[in-house]
């Protein structure tokens, strides 16, 4: 069984989301460079277009930005229309930045140190990883 | 003393923004004793059509209403000490917009200043309508257009303050423009030099949604910490003759600006980061660095320019028939399910209707209009829930019928729902379509206090 801690990406990046008509951008910026590879890997494009499933992009787009250690990502067809014909409260689809945060990173024991905030992981993985 | 460059602060980063942001960005730009101009972003895409429809009622109106509550308190320190003011907040009528700043100069006693308007962005007229069709794949009703503008770039705004304007009163420019129209008449740069071009036009990006680059919309408590946001000081941009800048904010103000700050604002809005497509260049953003090079300052560098596009976008906004949205709460045990039965009984007496139904306190500005999302949630026990129905429709006959059965709500529903609130709004069709350049004839010129 895999020992490997998992966390939200918002404990390894910050991000915002932009919107111009029915297509969503998502910048994603990794909090320490150390940690920017861990999301290049596990935030691929067929990863995020499966987290947002239910907002049915057409098609996901990824951009690299290594020099700002940040990700960038293109939602097209997610915002139900875009900002004037959404139906959506948030029509701007500005909250979906934190519904990417929210994915699930599995984070080697060496990047535990350098994560942000200040939500522990869950107590049992911590444990399995001290005692292994 | 750095006197080669230019100070541009942002005041504001749209309609709406507070009109108390300026005054500390004035004060600092007088401090620093260098050229230095103030801008004014206040034109998201529907701002503009909501400004052609106020035109349509009143002749006299079409600019941003609160121009007088954001330009009232800095206008005399801006005049009094060289600081041209830049805005595109003459929105849907730059003229009116202009008189009203002349006005309001007379009003605070000031001399007459030189005030200049910039056209060409307006395509709403007829002689435009088989040109936006083609472009859009699109024909409209003539009665049912709105307005129709091109995002224009920045020479007219250049030239008028080459021309020695004191306020440049744009609509539809890009937004970037507030920052590298500026730029151009300082520095004089080629409007082919594709790099300066470039790194001015991300400094402009940087700056145009005002606080969010110096820790508005950025704060998360716990994981990213903004002090005194409550008094958050607006961007100032530093630009030297190559183009590159570093951002800084108002003196003795709230918020922060550091590398993470200005890296989400950098991205924000980006599709391609090797194609920002503005009229004026292509931005290049794929090898630019941020670095914090002192307390709240971040340069920028590494941008580069390729030549611009040849054509500019234009946006086109048309009737889009009628909004409708009614909302009733639900608490205590077994809330969410009186909230969920609630959307059931709507969606069974409005047949033909698509509803559009939110769980606000389970599932709402996550989930779709196609319900997708809260399909695929079992019913949970929140107790506290507040049940948002939204509709579209041509008619306003059609979407009124949601009014009404989200009221009726109170007798014939669950039990215990309350707080009905219900409204009713016109919508806004867009889209977007690619005019050829040649076909968008911009100008600039001196609007007289007698016009």
């Amino acid at each position: 069984m895999s020992d490997a801690v998992k966390v939200p990406a918002r404990r390894l990046a910050h991000a915002r989301t932009g919107d111009k008509g029915n297509r969503c951008n998502i910048g994603v910026i990794a909090w320490h460079p150390a940690l920017y590879p861990i999301l290049v890997e596990q935030l691929t494009e067929e990863a995020v277009a499966a987290w947002f499933a239910t907002r049915a992009p057409a098609k996901v787009a990824r951009y690299l930005l290594p020099r700002l250690e940040a990700i960038n990502f293109v939602l097209d067809e997610a915002l139900d229309g875009g900002v004037n014909e959404s139906l959506n409260l948030d029509s701007h689809g500005k909250a979906l930045s934190f519904l990417l945060l929210s994915m699930p990173i599995e984070i080697p024991d060496w990047a535990v140190d350098l994560l942000a905030g200040d939500d522990p992981p869950r107590p049992s993985t911590i444990a399995d990883r001290r005692h292994p | 003393m750095d006197t080669d460059t230019l100070l541009v602060g942002c005041a504001a980063g749209f309609s709406g923004d507070r009109t108390d942001a300026a005054a500390p960005v004035v004060r600092t730009l007088i401090a620093r004793g260098r050229p230095a101009c103030l801008v004014f972003e206040t034109l998201a895409e529907r701002t503009l059509a909501l400004a052609q429809l106020r035109r349509l009622d009143d002749p006299q109106a079409g600019y941003e209403p609160q121009l007088e509550a954001m330009l009232g308190p800095v206008l005399a320190d801006c005049l009094g000490h060289g600081i041209r003011i830049v805005g595109n907040f003459g929105a849907a009528n730059p003229v009116a917009a202009a008189r009203k700043i002349l006005a309001l100069a007379g009003a605070l006693g000031l001399s007459p200043p030189r005030v200049a308007v910039v056209a060409g962005d307006d395509l709403s007229g007829p002689s435009f309508r088989p040109l936006l069709a083609a472009r859009s794949g699109e024909v409209t009703p003539e009665s049912e257009l709105i307005s129709a503008h091109a995002y224009i770039g920045a020479e007219p705004v250049a030239a008028a303050l080459r021309g020695g304007a004191q306020v440049v009163v744009a609509g539809r420019i890009a937004d970037p423009v507030l920052a590298l129209a500026p730029a151009l008449a300082h520095f004089g740069w080629a409007l082919d030099d594709w790099n300066r071009l470039a790194r001015a036009t991300m400094a402009g990006h940087l700056l145009e949604c005002g606080a969010q680059v110096s820790g508005g919309y950025f704060a998360d408590p716990g994981y990213k910490d903004v002090p005194d946001l409550h008094a958050i000081g607006f961007p100032i941009a530093e630009i030297d003759a190559e183009g590159n800048c570093v951002i800084g904010k108002a003196d003795g103000t709230g918020g922060c600006v550091t590398t993470h700050t200005v890296k989400e604002q950098l991205l924000y809005e980006i599709h391609d980061p090797a194609a920002y497509l503005t009229p004026d260049v292509v931005a290049d953003i794929t090898a630019a660095e941020v670095r914090q090079v002192g307390e709240n300052r971040v340069s920028l560098t590494g941008v580069a320019g390729h030549p611009r596009p040849a054509a500019l976008k234009a946006s086109v906004f048309s009737e889009g028939g009628w909004v409708a949205e009614g909302e009733i709460s639900y608490a205590g045990p077994g809330a969410e399910r009186r909230a969920r039965l609630a959307a059931e009984i709507l969606a069974r007496r409005l047949p033909g209707l698509a509803l559009r139904v939110d769980l606000i306190g389970v599932l709402s500005v996550l989930g779709d209009d196609a319900g997708r999302a809260l399909a695929g949630r079992p019913a949970g026990a929140a107790q506290d829930v507040r049940l948002r129905v939204a509709a579209a429709a041509r008619d306003r006959g059609d979407v009124e019928r949601l009014l009404r059965e989200t009221t009726a709500l109170y007798t014939c529903g669950p039990a215990g729902g309350g707080g009905v609130r219900t409204s009713m709004r016109r919508r806004l069709h867009t889209r977007s379509c690619m005019v050829p350049r040649e076909a968008v004839r911009t100008s600039w010129r001196m609007v007289a206090a007698d016009e």
